[in-house]
């Protein structure tokens, strides 16, 4: 009848409880007490580990490693990732951000989850207690996911290679009508030689936007030469109609916002 | 049903309860402990009204669960005037008008708390900012903005 | 703040006290140290919880309804369907003779909206009533459903309200309120211009950040004290015991200071079945609406529809207005019989009009019912009228503000419900917006007054 918590000092042992019928894993609370709250009878009880792994960041060598329990507000101000900060300030409001853990937002639905759109764009690894996926093969089945998530893993992008915007009609706290994040390298003439471009609220989970990133390569961001990446941008997005704006409306403005992003 | 214990400084008192595992730190500050001053408006995370501080941090008492709170420090709005004078927070909101049904008023005061202990002379964007989280259905913000102001400029004169 | 003192000088004492100065509010020391007390900063022992089993269909035929899982689930206390609340249909302003009776306080034999009321279930707490909610079997014949207001009024419509027996409301006037003044055609024949134009609205959520609730607790001589939220505490006094068949006298409400209204909290919607809870079993019973309720099931503003035609002349003067209002009430009457009533009490604004036309329809829908909301009934035609003036002004051509004045009711002059217009002031609030907005006027408009023509 209650929705008891139970807390573990290793990964493994929560691993091993959360096996239980209807036991979700806690994280920072912001989703699954909600969930709770508003009367999900799916949920049996509370499951979470108090590993201190999952609350470190490490950065070396250009590679980071965050763990699942570090909250927005603190990958927002550590002072190497800076590139991603405003990124993490794109969740919640202040105190949703002291609560929500990178590890969650992995499961946000949609309209929620701005910071995989993040993630996704810098083609972060997602490793559980079960082993490491590539962050696209983690999101495609999350819903069967059973495991731990204990953190996450990228390569830090070059100074400027990352861009993120959240489109929101109340500021500064609006949920998503959408959101792009894009990791761009350039060949020394100037062109894209790599693009990874992701959606968020394009799809019921964050995408990549593969067409428009294969347009982008060789071309130079300039009007002209994101063209036929923004012709292509809505190519295989399937947006939801929520509260927040149409199917039609998120995917007439999808291009517009790609091509503010690409040439600012 | 299982009973936990919960113990955390509330308002500079230690409180030690037993309650139902899984309760919501809301429930037990207005339900056990008696603080009635954090709000329950959506119990989603959306308006605020339940904002309390945790170890100095703005938290929604309404998604954090009590026991996860053991051994922590708490504050909310019911603590904030010392010896029944009041803070210079409180003094500003009363001044700007900056409530009206009061209902989302402790979260309010509590997010400009945070945002004042850590940026003493925040800037007008500063200010909304921190309140982003915390929503109001009557003011239309601008007097609870400039209430915030208002508090930052005379606790800096104060210390000047 | 600086009060104007120079208008209307000869019509008062210049003894104002108050008016004009800064008072502090009386509740704001209580509201910034969380003292206030709201009617949910209460606790009881032993208080159960109520949460509503609500229709998943738009409009749909109740074949049955099984509560036996649901009573078998650990921590629930009671389980109420509509055969347990015994005055189950009942409307609002029944208290002031405006009927029929056409709400269910829990559903029976059939649901008008999605989120209508059906079964209420009372637990040791909100989980367990929440569970055993989800446990309650509904099975329902889906119905066809409108959710238009031009659709509802087609003849062979799906019927809304059995009470109503037709898609509006019948007003002692026929199907709608209805104002005749001079004579509209004629006035439309001799204009220079006719424009008519449609304006409509959506419903819209009052969304106060404390949702609508009460807590009951029976008294130990036998009465109910309910600590309540509303905004009309003998409006629901009086309509709970109607539904509850209680002497008022067993009634005790409290209500206080109120986690804002916006007239949202003006319908008797969760009184009457947590003291119906409370009787029942003895127990104090808490009925919150969650955030979703409160988004999706609290009434909102009526959506309207305002067709407005105006006979205009080349000189500014409006000689013919016809206006036809539509307020969607959604499923039941609540307060929208009012609301479209006010709307033809409004119209046609306040201008002087020799000849006007008003027919405003309180219409039915399978929407969620609407009720009040600041102004309802007369924001939305305020909204439709003054879009309407300026595209007026820009038809010929015209200053709007000017346009406006020329317009303007004044003392003395006869409104189209046939009443002399007395204490107008929209000449001199026109004269002061000119200066603050900076939207200067001819000065012969700036010499104009409220007072009877001439003087």
């Amino acid at each position: 009848m209650a929705l008891a918590l139970q807390t573990f000092a290793t990964v493994k042992d929560a691993g091993a409880a959360l096996k239980a019928a209807g036991a979700r894993y806690l994280g920072g609370g912001t989703l699954v007490v909600r969930a709770a709250n508003e009367g999900d009878v799916s949920i049996s009880g509370f499951i979470r580990s108090t590993e201190p792994a999952l609350s470190i960041i490490r950065i070396s060598g250009g590679e980071v490693r965050i763990g699942a329990s570090v909250t927005m507000a603190a990958v927002a101000r550590h002072p190497d990732l800076a590139t991603l900060a405003h990124a993490a300030r794109a969740v919640g409001g202040p105190a949703i951000r002291n609560m929500a853990s990178v590890g969650g937002n992995l499961f946000a639905p949609t309209p929620y989850g701005d910071f995989t759109v993040a993630l996704l764009a810098l083609d972060a690894t997602v490793s559980t207690d079960d082993g490491e996926l590539p962050i696209e093969t983690f999101l495609a089945k999350r819903e069967s996911n059973h495991a731990i998530v204990t953190a996450v893993g990228f390569t830090l992008p070059k100074e400027g290679g990352f861009r993120f915007l959240k489109v929101s009609r109340v500021k500064p706290k609006g949920i998503s009508v959408l959101s792009i994040a894009t990791v761009l390298e350039h060949a020394p003439d100037g062109t894209v030689s790599s693009a990874r471009i992701a959606l968020g609220c394009m799809a019921d989970r964050p995408i990549r936007a593969r067409a428009a990133e294969k347009a982008l390569i060789g071309r130079e961001l300039t009007s002209e030469g994101i063209a036929p990446a923004l012709a292509v941008a809505r190519d295989g997005t399937s947006p939801r109609t929520d509260p927040i704006a149409s199917a039609w409306y998120r995917n007439e403005v999808l291009p517009v916002h790609l091509g503010r992003l690409l040439l600012a | 049903m299982a009973k936990v214990p919960v113990q955390f400084t509330l308002n500079g008192a230690e409180k030690a309860e037993f309650i139902d595992s899984g309760t919501t730190l809301l429930h037990a500050l207005r339900d056990k402990i008696g603080d009635t001053s954090p709000k329950g408006g959506c119990h989603q995370g959306t308006c605020g009204a339940c904002s309390v501080i945790i170890d100095g941090e703005l938290r929604l008492s309404c998604l954090t669960l009590a026991e996860t709170c053991n051994g922590a420090t708490i504050a909310t709005t019911t603590g904030l005037a010392e010896g029944g004078v009041l803070h210079p927070l409180q003094c500003a909101f009363l001044d700007a008008f900056a409530t009206q049904c009061g209902f989302c008023t402790p979260g309010m005061i509590m997010a400009a708390k945070v945002l004042l202990d850590q940026t003493p002379n925040p800037s007008r964007e500063d200010v909304v900012e921190a309140l982003s989280g915390n929503i109001c259905r009557c003011t239309g913000y601008e007097p609870i903005i400039q209430a915030v102001l208002s508090a930052a400029r005379s606790n800096s004169q104060n210390a000047a | 703040m600086e009060l104007r003192k120079s208008y209307f000088a000869d019509q008062r004492k210049d003894d104002l006290h108050e008016i004009g100065q800064p008072r502090p509010r009386s509740d704001s020391p209580g509201h910034v140290t969380g003292k206030t007390a709201y009617f949910a900063d209460r606790n009881f022992p032993g208080m159960l919880h109520l949460k509503m089993v609500r229709s998943p269909h738009h409009h749909a035929r109740i074949r049955s309804i099984d509560t036996s899982e649901a009573e078998k689930h650990p921590g629930v206390v009671k389980v109420l369907t509509a055969k347990d609340v015994p005055h189950n249909v009942y409307t609002i302003l029944i208290l002031i003779q405006i009927g029929p009776e056409d709400e269910t306080v829990l559903a029976d034999g059939k649901v008008r909206w999605k989120g209508e009321a059906v079964v209420a279930v009372l637990a040791e707490t909100e989980r367990a009533a929440q569970e055993a909610a989800a446990r309650v079997k509904v099975d329902y014949e889906v119905l066809p459903a409108v959710f238009d207001m031009d659709e509802a009024l087609k003849p062979g419509a799906p019927i809304v309200n059995e009470y109503h027996g037709r898609n509006y409301y019948l007003y002692d006037s026929g199907e709608c309120r209805k104002v005749r003044f001079g004579d509209v055609e004629a006035g439309f024949t001799g204009a220079d211009h006719v424009l008519e134009q449609t304006y409509q609205s959506s419903p819209i959520e009052h969304a106060p950040t404390e949702t609508t609730g009460c807590i009951v607790a029976p008294e130990g001589n036998g009465r109910f004290t309910c600590y309540t939220n509303t905004q009309a505490m003998f409006f629901t006094l009086d309509n709970a015991s109607i539904i509850l068949q209680m002497p008022g006298n067993k009634l005790h409400f409290v209500g206080g200071t109120v986690g804002g209204g916006f007239g949202g909290k003006v319908d008797v919607i969760v009184e009457p079945i947590a003291i119906l809870g409370a009787k029942t079993t003895g127990r104090p019973v808490c009925f919150i609406y969650s955030r979703e309720e409160e988004m999706q099931i609290s009434s909102p503003r009526a959506a309207e529809k305002v067709v407005i035609k105006d006979g205009v002349m080349n000189d500014g003067r409006i000689v013919a207005r016809k206006v036809t209002g539509y307020t969607d009430a959604g499923a039941y009457s609540r307060h929208s019989p009012y609301g479209a009533q006010k709307g033809a009490g409004h119209y046609p604004g306040p201008y002087t009009i020799p000849n006007v036309w008003i027919d405003t329809y309180c219409v039915y829908t399978n929407r969620t019912p609407s009720s009040a909301m600041r102004g309802f009934g007369v924001t939305i035609g305020d909204f439709a009228l003054e879009v309407q003036m300026d595209k007026l002004a820009r038809l010929i051509g015209m200053d709007p503000l000017e346009f406006r004045f020329i317009n303007a009711y004044r003392d003395g002059d006869i409104k189209a419900h046939r009443q002399p217009t007395e204490g107008a002031a929209l000449i001199e609030c026109m004269q002061e917006a000119s200066r603050a907005a900076n939207w200067p006027v001819a000065e012969k408009f700036m010499a104009m007054s409220s007072y009877a023509k001439g003087v």
